[in-house]
């Protein structure tokens, strides 16, 4: 069963030293290091739970502001309700927004001393990228439960059956979690924590109001509405309020994201997952060989 | 001719316009400990890195345990147990999680995992500390938790950075002793230091860097046969002609007095019984003595000796843990008086 060389006698006398019989190859392996490193991401977040702020905080208050105070001055076409356009605009703000955190735990991963433990372990290099990607979808199901529980609060009502809002959240979490990546490549390549926090807010503002996450864009300017159209961020958002049967002025606008905005979504989430997660393990590779 | 446990031919690291490492070989054959003793900025952390995998040599080749460096990396770090200068282990998580971790990343099994931190912690006197979160620990449990996060795979071959750099006596001796205890063991150990003392208590083979050069290898004796031995210093109540003559006799080299003629140094070559010696002849020369004092020779001494210029000449600050201040400075090494 387990090797008669480890028992804590030998270790107290100390080692003689055989190889440690460990398994060094497999998948099974690598899911197990996968598992090691997400449970020690989540020792970190136990030990300053303020960390998870931006997941649990943040989307109640993100919620609450846009519906009471945008919610106050924005007409939607037909005049439907902001506060259930609102939520799955909220949903895909509070998460795309949140993978700002994927930057900065990768970030601080890279630039303690730690890595450099892992690095002369017989383990899955790519393991510590894979972990943190793991341990951020993990926070961000807390993050849409804690929308969707905000939502529900204030009077928000899905309407499109059970299991075509699991679809809506599911397609919001892996478009999330593909952008997550992108964030990655963000911690990597930059040289401290403050810096990858800073240039991710820097990149995901933007792209997040560029688009109908929080307001419808017909009456944009033409080339402003052109972007916001082509957003990935307003693919995901349309799908979102498509799926759950909420409001969504987006779906008059004739460009192919906006008429097949699920198709849309699920195309951008697999692109942007398919250039940003090569592209992290390339710079994790890179920065873990200095 | 044992079998050689570590073996490096002509490494060579490059940073930009510096050349880290210039050229560095060694060959420690197993069981035995090779101290690797140079200032700050000698090249000694970047050999480390190369030799662990940690970063690929510009030139020349390795291999630890029959393996190399850079092709077999996986095959090595199996094999090889490191304890970096900076710290490695997790200051979020409590000494037994860190150590877990270690295991279960190595490839143990839970339970064995549990058991060997467990051992671990008993061995290197942590076992009080050991559910506390590391940030809290002292620069000496640091230090240990370091090492026996190294020693998890029960690796035959063991790489120490500067494991004592930033102790306190006290912790220092007793690294020192669990050093001991892992070569009694039978580990293959490489160890970095900047005190002579520290590789002449550990190490069976010295080699001295300087400028990611080889400048000097041998055992600690034929080190200090090379410097000549001890260091005699001298400091006279009041000023006296006679004092420095007085001491000719004991000397090795030159007997150097300093300006207000109340400080005699002089190279020596055995110290033993020399201080009590030394008192008679002078009080027996009308040499009235406030303290006499015999060192062993230090990196500076074994410096001035191989390159003819001090040790404190490399301009690398900060590498002395400021906390505890401890470890002797380069920086503080006095200037040979003129003769
Ligand atoms: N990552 C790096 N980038 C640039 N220069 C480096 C790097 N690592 C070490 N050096 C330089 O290489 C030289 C040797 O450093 P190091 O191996 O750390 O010496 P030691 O461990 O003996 O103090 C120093 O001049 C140092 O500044
Ligand atoms: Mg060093």
């Amino acid at each position: 069963m387990t090797t008669t060389t480890l028992a804590p006698t030998t270790a107290t006398t100390a080692p003689p030293l055989p190889v440690a019989a460990a398994r060094t190859h497999g998948p099974l392996r690598k899911a197990s290091d996968v598992a090691v490193l997400s449970a020690r991401n989540l020792v970190h977040i136990s030990r300053e739970p303020f960390q998870l702020s931006d997941v649990t905080l943040q989307p109640v208050l993100f919620t609450l502001l846009f519906v009471y105070v945008f919610g106050a001055g924005v007409v939607l076409p037909g005049g439907a309700s902001y506060k259930d356009f609102a939520v799955p605009g909220m949903l895909v703000f509070n998460l795309v927004t949140s993978t700002v955190g994927t930057g900065v735990g990768l970030s601080l991963d890279v630039n303690t001393g730690v890595i450099d433990r892992f690095r002369t372990l017989p383990m899955w290099r790519a393991g510590v990228l894979v972990a943190r990607s793991v341990t951020d979808l993990f926070t961000a199901v807390i993050c849409a439960g804690i929308v969707a529980a905000t939502g529900f609060a204030i009077g928000w009502s899905p309407d499109g059956g059970v299991g075509r809002a699991i679809a809506a959240f599911a397609l919001v979490l892996f478009f999330g979690y593909a952008v997550s990546w992108g964030c990655a490549c963000l911690g990597l390549a930059s040289k401290g924590v403050e810096t990858a926090q800073a240039l991710g807010l820097l990149v995901l503002f933007p792209v997040v109001f560029m688009s109908n996450a929080l307001v419808p864009t017909q009456r944009m300017t033409p080339w402003l509405r052109d972007v916001t159209t082509w957003n990935p961020v307003s693919a995901v958002t349309a799908a979102a309020r498509q799926l759950l049967g909420n409001p969504n002025p987006s779906a008059s606008i004739h460009a192919w994201p906006m008429e097949h905005p699920v198709w849309a979504a699920v195309l951008w989430s697999i692109g942007l997952l398919a250039v940003f997660a090569p592209t992290a393990t390339v710079l994790y590779r890179r920065r873990a060989a200095e | 001719m044992s079998e050689l446990m570590i073996e490096a031919e002509g490494l060579v690291k490059r940073y930009g316009e510096t050349e880290a490492v210039a050229g560095v070989s060694v060959a420690v054959p197993a069981g035995t400990v090779l101290g690797v003793l140079g200032p700050n900025g000698a090249g000694k952390t970047t050999t480390v890195r190369m030799l662990t995998t940690l970063t690929a040599p510009d030139a020349g080749w390795a291999r630890v345990a029959g393996h190399d460096v850079v092709r077999e990396a996986k095959a090595v770090q199996a094999r090889i147990g490191v304890t970096a200068q900076e710290a490695t282990v997790d200051g979020m998580l409590t000494g037994r999680q860190n150590l877990v971790m270690i295991g279960r990343l190595s490839g143990l099994r839970r339970g064995d995992a549990r058991r060997l931190a467990g051992a671990l912690l008993e061995r290197f006197a942590l076992a009080d500390a050991g559910d506390r979160i590391v940030k809290g620990y002292s620069g000496g449990m640091r230090r240990r938790l370091d090492l026996a996060a190294g020693l998890v795979t029960r690796p035959p071959v063991l790489f120490l950075d500067e494991p004592t750099t930033g102790l306190d006596p006290a912790s220092r001796v007793r690294m020192w002793g669990v050093i001991r205890e892992l070569v009694t063991d039978g580990a293959t150990v490489l160890l970095t230091t900047q005190y002579l003392e520290e590789a002449d208590e550990l190490a069976d083979r010295i080699i001295v860097v300087d400028h990611g050069r080889v400048i000097a290898a041998g055992t600690a004796a034929q080190l200090k046969a090379q410097t000549g031995g001890a260091r005699l210093q001298v400091t006279l109540t009041t000023a006296h002609p006679e004092a420095a003559a007085a001491l000719r006799r004991f000397a090795a080299g030159d007997v150097a007095v300093s300006q207000d003629g109340l400080h005699l140094r002089a190279p020596v070559t055995s110290g033993s019984g020399l201080a009590s010696a030394v008192v008679r002849t002078l009080d027996t020369a009308g040499v009235s003595v406030d303290d006499v004092e015999v060192h062993p020779p230090s990196l500076d001494d074994v410096f001035f000796a191989l390159t003819g210029r001090p040790a404190d000449e490399h301009p690398t600050p900060g590498d002395v843990d400021p906390e505890s201040g401890a470890g002797r400075s380069l920086a503080t090494r006095e200037q040979v008086l003129p003769a």
